[in-house]
């Protein structure tokens, strides 16, 4: 179990290390085209001089609908855990 | 948790409308500078702790649950009507709906509405999480 164990971790480590390996360096990204997407189409397209905010309010709109909807789940919870009972 | 002392409640009796006003500017102007729904939300809210640590809970409110869930789902509600009506016009509907002044604070289409909704969704659950667990904390 033990040998196992040790062949699953040197697997893991080694593809981490190839990976790590085929990194770009710092402060050179590769070629994303939709960067220069949003940073060029951005305000005219949504009229927001802030790129991030028209990121996440406009183009990415529905992840932002669901990270209000996992506070809302999250509250919920909280409240349910913390209300006492009426019967007792 | 009871009240602390005349000192902090002072201090924060004069922090706190700073600190609700700058979470404001962050959510009303979160199209034009840095911030927005989620951050000014959690300035907001973070002003709400302020005055729940130094006052205690029983002089900040009394019953939350009950006046604070429904009126979360029903922002929720809102924000799920603004993204779907976006949804729905589609590439029919203008690319800047009111407004299009670059720049200026009444522009950008449903993305203050939106950064609002988000801005007052982020108050209330976190500080309905917060007396919640001040609720919890005495007995």
């Amino acid at each position: 179990m033990r040998y196992i164990a040790l062949a699953a971790l040197l697997v893991v480590l080694g593809f981490l290390l190839l990976g790590a390996a085929q990194l770009h360096p710092a402060g050179y990204p590769g070629k994303v085209l939709m960067d220069d997407y949003f940073i060029n189409n951005a305000q005219e397209e949504t009229g927001s001089n802030n790129v991030v905010t028209s990121i996440v309010f406009d183009y990415r709109g529905y992840d932002t609908l669901g990270e209000a909807t996992v506070l809302f789940t999250a509250a919920v919870g909280v409240t349910m855990l913390f209300t006492r009972r009426r019967g007792k | 948790m009871k009240e602390m002392s005349v000192i902090v409640k002072t201090l924060a009796k004069l922090l706190f409308p700073f600190t609700m006003m700058f979470g404001l500017y962050l959510v009303i102007h979160g199209h034009l500078t840095p911030g927005g729904g989620f951050q000014g939300g959690a300035v907001m809210a973070s002003g709400l702790a302020l005055m729940l640590v130094a006052y205690g809970r029983k002089r900040v409110v009394k019953k939350t649950g009950e006046t604070i869930l429904p009126l979360l789902g029903l922002v929720l509600f809102v924000l799920g009507s603004v993204e779907f009506s976006n949804f729905a016009l589609g590439s029919h509907a203008e690319a800047v709906a009111f407004g299009p002044n670059a720049g200026a604070l009444l522009t950008a289409g449903t993305i203050p509405v939106f950064s609002l909704g988000v801005g007052i969704e982020v108050l209330l659950g976190l500080g309905l999480i917060l007396l919640m667990l001040a609720m919890g904390v005495e007995e």
